[in-house]
């Protein structure tokens, strides 16, 4: 774990590789407010990397500079070794980085299978007009990508509501749909903002085991913001703890657990 | 139809009628299963291609001639390939409960001591793992789905398709001896062992021969006019007999396609899109279409309503007939036929029974109301009565000669006794041969000229040559008046309502009857919404004073229509109690089946039984659940006691009298 420099190995025995992405200083503002202050840190291929804290302590923001939705004031996004521009968000996507959002953004009126199929998006390369008439490569790209959405639609077991309108979905499998529509774009970076969020222990566990097994069958590298820290304990690879826009931790779960300033920040000391 | 069947006739195994239908019936549909949204497909010849490489995989791991192999998980292809494989390779396949809890899984897996065992996913994986601290043991064990098992220990865990893999390399050296094990089976040999769920005590594993399997399938093949271009639904347990004389042992015998679902929630859209020409389903299972069926009518608009209800009491009129070719008028048969084309078509189709020829449903009592709903449809609904010791078929009911509460006449080649305390006994070429390792059981239920007892009480009826099954021999009791108490009776006509799931019926030995009942959450959950009754559990609405009232009220019709049965009469319901939780083959109140443990139920629920004969108005009561991992936990409740109306009947008996 010291030597961080070709990577490392987790405690259950996975290869940590280089680094895909790294925040070098960056602060982030909203007029006078300061959303993030300084922070840097980095994202290891194939890792599940955690942002923690309390409410308002810039987690979402700290996603969304991840993101690039977000461009800091001050700071770099390394990305694959070089400084990556400004870009838009389809531009994004095209570098694969793929994210769910914490109050679920679905298509309401389509079915499960069609909002799975948006995220294929960025792998269709005929036009709108090749593709509205169904001929020819646009055929053949339709099904190599139905092929992709039904692979992860069996991955995250939602067969039986392939055909149903997301509208008609409990929260829970909404959660779901969206994490398949993210897979959909077979990301290597995949950024979850509160996967767990409202949900019960049973969808809870579910979605910890969704999560786990992406990154063990794809190798995807994740970075997800939870609340829930039991889920991000058991989870995660390496967490960052943020409070007040500031970082004041990052290790494994342990380490981070035995930081005193963690400990008072976030997992709360009693106050005398 | 005889012809289609011609090559079969001296074959004596399962593995020889693979071969058989390798060549006969080479392109023809063997297997599909719904992956990845797409019907996949595997002829005759595929299946034999895969079934070969999977025994010769075997062979290479090791497997002797008599091994046990269990094989565990959902019905997909892969898992019955599995079993005629180990048949093939000498090695007696040994299907379990996919849903069994450990507890059980360790009991029959040390019981046969299979030393392979081939299971589904993951969680199987995980369950066999978690009962080897048992003294047995197994060697290696085969997954299908690599999924979660990357970091697994796989000194003895084995890819599916890799062992396939190695049998397909190892071929040209593997091949005599798989050719040398193939030609040794006969039909004495073992074809298939299943653990029979057992209402009482440790499941037994019951040893069926090929002469057992291949001639069962075969008469009722013949009796049904089955043949190659039929098609099934595989979705009910690969452990239970049922599943696999249809989808193996008449699979094979005919040549017809065997359909897997994609998984259990999309038992129902996979059934529609196959739409399955021969098809079984317990009573249950056409209950909960039924009632489904009923939730959305009732959602539906005044027009559809009102047109539904118009042609179903139409088709319970004449469809019944139709279906059983009595004289019906002209103009009813027009009538029919109007609502076949704007209902009755459509609503077979949305069930998925659009192109089903013969169906069959056994296992319990049907409501004849349930029954005659199909039947109106104009869907060959039918009646058996069987168990796995005798290979499924024990009486049938022919096309034409169809009635809700008969199970039909003797099957083909089985012969029928009645004892004089009403106990049924058969004997048929479908005799098991022994329950393995048990040979008192065996003495107790196969005697020494091969009459086996079903412990079910029952007569033929005079007219009709039709069996009629009143209950288990040993539930069948005397009330302390000596009236017969027959419990079976008066819970499944409690349970014809969609609102009741389950009943128990009390009252052997005793003055009065008392009832359990187990409400149904979907349909009373969806009336709960309708009507605007917010609940926060199974609980909460099963305890909900309305509930009770609606209850309350079918028990009374219930005790009404007993009472016009004088033998019977006794049996009327004058307490009961709906029950705050479901009752649970993980608790042991049920078998796997879904049959009540009446014993179990009775001692666990002591203390309410008591309450419901002493006349308290409520009872508090504390009861253990075991969650599906083994975990245990406990519901505590407050049940409110309900009295229903009850027929006297006594006057009416002296002044008959």
């Amino acid at each position: 774990m010291k030597d961080m420099q070709d990577g490392y190995t987790t405690a259950d025995g996975r290869k940590i590789g280089g680094v895909v992405m790294e925040m070098k200083n960056i602060t982030l503002r909203f007029g006078g407010v300061v959303a993030i202050k300084d922070i840097s840190f980095d994202i290891r291929e194939g890792e599940i990397r955690a942002i923690i804290g309390p409410n308002g302590a810039g987690k979402s923001s700290m996603l969304n500079v991840i993101s690039g939705f977000y461009v800091p004031q001050e700071g770099e996004v390394w990305f694959h070794g070089a400084p990556r521009p400004q870009m838009k968000p389809y531009e994004v996507a095209k570098q694969g980085i793929a994210r769910t959002f914490q109050n679920i953004a679905l298509f309401e009126g389509m079915s499960v299978l069609d909002n799975v199929m948006t995220g294929r998006l960025g792998h269709m390369k005929s036009g709108m007009f090749a593709q509205a008439l169904w001929r020819g490569k646009a055929e053949a790209e339709e099904v190599a990508n139905r092929e992709v959405a039904e692979k992860i639609i069996d991955f995250l077991e939602i067969q039986h509501i392939r055909k149903t309108p997301v509208a008609r979905l409990p929260y829970g499998l909404k959660k779901r749909v969206e994490l398949a529509r993210a897979l959909a774009a077979e990301p290597k970076l995949l950024l979850l903002d509160e996967p767990m969020a409202g949900m019960n222990v049973e969808e809870k566990e579910d979605m910890s085991r969704f999560i786990l097994d992406v990154n063990d069958e794809f190798g995807t590298t994740i970075a997800l913001i939870e609340h829930d820290m039991g889920v991000v304990m058991d989870l995660s690879d390496r967490v960052v703890v943020m409070d007040y826009g500031k970082k004041i931790g990052d290790g494994t779960p342990d380490e981070v657990r035995n930081n005193q300033d963690v400990i008072d920040a976030y997992l709360g000391v009693s106050n005398d | 139809m005889a012809q289609m069947q011609s090559g079969a006739e001296g074959l004596r195994s399962l593995p020889a009628l693979l071969q058989r239908n390798a060549t006969q019936f080479a392109n023809s549909p063997a297997y599909r299963e719904k992956e990845f949204g797409i019907w996949q497909c595997w002829s005759w010849a595929e299946a034999e291609k895969e079934i070969e490489a999977l025994a010769l995989g075997l062979i290479n791991l090791g497997v002797n001639r008599g091994d046990f192999i269990a094989v565990i998980g959902r019905n997909r292809p892969y898992m019955y390939w599995s079993m005629v494989a180990a048949q093939s390779v000498g090695a007696i396949p040994v299907p379990l409960y996919q849903d069994a809890n450990a507890e059980e899984m360790a009991y029959v897996l040390s019981h046969c001591g299979a030393r392979f065992v081939v299971v589904t996913d993951q969680e199987q994986v995980d369950k066999v793992i978690e009962v080897q601290d048992q003294p047995h043991q197994f060697e290696h064990l085969l997954y299908l789905d690599p999924r979660g098992l990357r970091k697994y220990d796989h000194t003895q865990l084995h890819q599916y398709s890799h062992v396939q893999d190695q049998g397909r390399a190892a071929h040209d050296e593997l091949i005599p001896d798989l050719n040398r094990r193939r030609a040794e089976l006969d039909y004495d040999s073992t074809c298939v062992m299943l653990y029979t769920s057992g209402t009482t005590g440790k499941p037994k594993g019951v040893v069926l021969s090929n002469r057992n399997v291949i001639e069962s399938a075969k008469n009722a093949s013949e009796f049904d006019k089955l043949g190659v271009d039929d098609e099934i639904l595989a979705y009910l347990p690969m452990a239970w007999v049922g599943d696999f004389i249809f989808s193996i042992g008449q699979a094979y015998w005919t040549g017809f396609c065997v359909n897997c679902p994609e998984s259990a929630e999309t038992m129902m859209t996979d059934l529609r899109e196959i739409g399955p020409t021969y098809y079984f389903a317990p009573p249950r299972v056409f209950e909960t279409q039924l009632t489904n069926v009923m939730i959305r009518m009732e959602d539906a608009g005044k027009l559809k309503q009102r047109m539904f209800h118009h042609f179903m009491a139409h088709a319970k009129k004449v469809g019944p007939d139709i279906l059983d070719g009595k004289p019906v008028s002209f103009m009813d048969r027009i009538k029919y036929a109007l609502g076949d084309f704007m209902v009755y078509g459509p609503l077979k189709d949305t069930l998925g029974f659009g192109k089903v020829r013969v169906g069959y449903t056994a296992g319990e009592a049907i409501g004849p109301e349930i029954f005659e709903f199909y039947r109106s449809l104009g869907i060959n609904l039918k009646q058996l009565y069987g168990q796995t010791e005798a290979t499924v078929f024990i009486t049938v009911q022919p096309d034409g000669e169809v009635r809700a509460d008969t199970v039909g006449i003797p099957a083909p080649d089985v012969e029928i006794k009645i004892e004089d305390n009403g106990e049924i006994f058969y004997r048929s070429p479908g005799t098991f041969v022994e329950y393995y390792k048990n040979p008192e059981s065996t003495a107790d239920t196969k005697d020494s000229e091969g009459w086996v007892a079903t412990g079910d009480a029952g007569f033929f009826e005079d007219k009709s040559g039709h069996l009629r099954i009143i209950d288990r021999a040993k539930d069948v009791g005397k009330m302390a008046d000596g009236s017969m108490f027959a419990p079976k009776y008066v819970e499944n006509k409690l349970k014809f309502y969609p609102d009741i799931l389950e009943a128990v019926l009390f009252g052997n030995g005793k003055d009065r009857c008392v009832a359990f009942i187990n409400i149904d959450l979907t349909a009373v959950g969806n009336w709960a919404e309708r009507n605007n009754i917010a609940y926060a559990s199974y609980q909460e609405l099963a305890g909900h004073p309305k509930v009770l009232q609606s209850i309350s009220e079918h028990v009374s019709t219930v005790n009404k229509s007993v009472a016009e049965d004088p033998m019977l009469s006794g049996c009327q319901v004058h307490r009961f109690v709906v029950l705050h939780k479901e009752l649970d083959a993980d608790d042991g109140e049920m078998t796997r089946t879904r049959k009540v443990r009446r014993r179990i139920v009775e001692e666990k629920f002591a203390d309410i039984i008591a309450a419901l004969y002493d006349g308290s108005s409520q009872i508090s009561t504390n009861t253990e659940v075991t969650y599906e991992d083994g975990r245990k936990g406990s519901i505590s409740a407050t049940l409110d006691i309900g009295d229903a109306e009850v027929v006297t009947v006594m006057a009416q008996k002296v002044a008959a009298e």
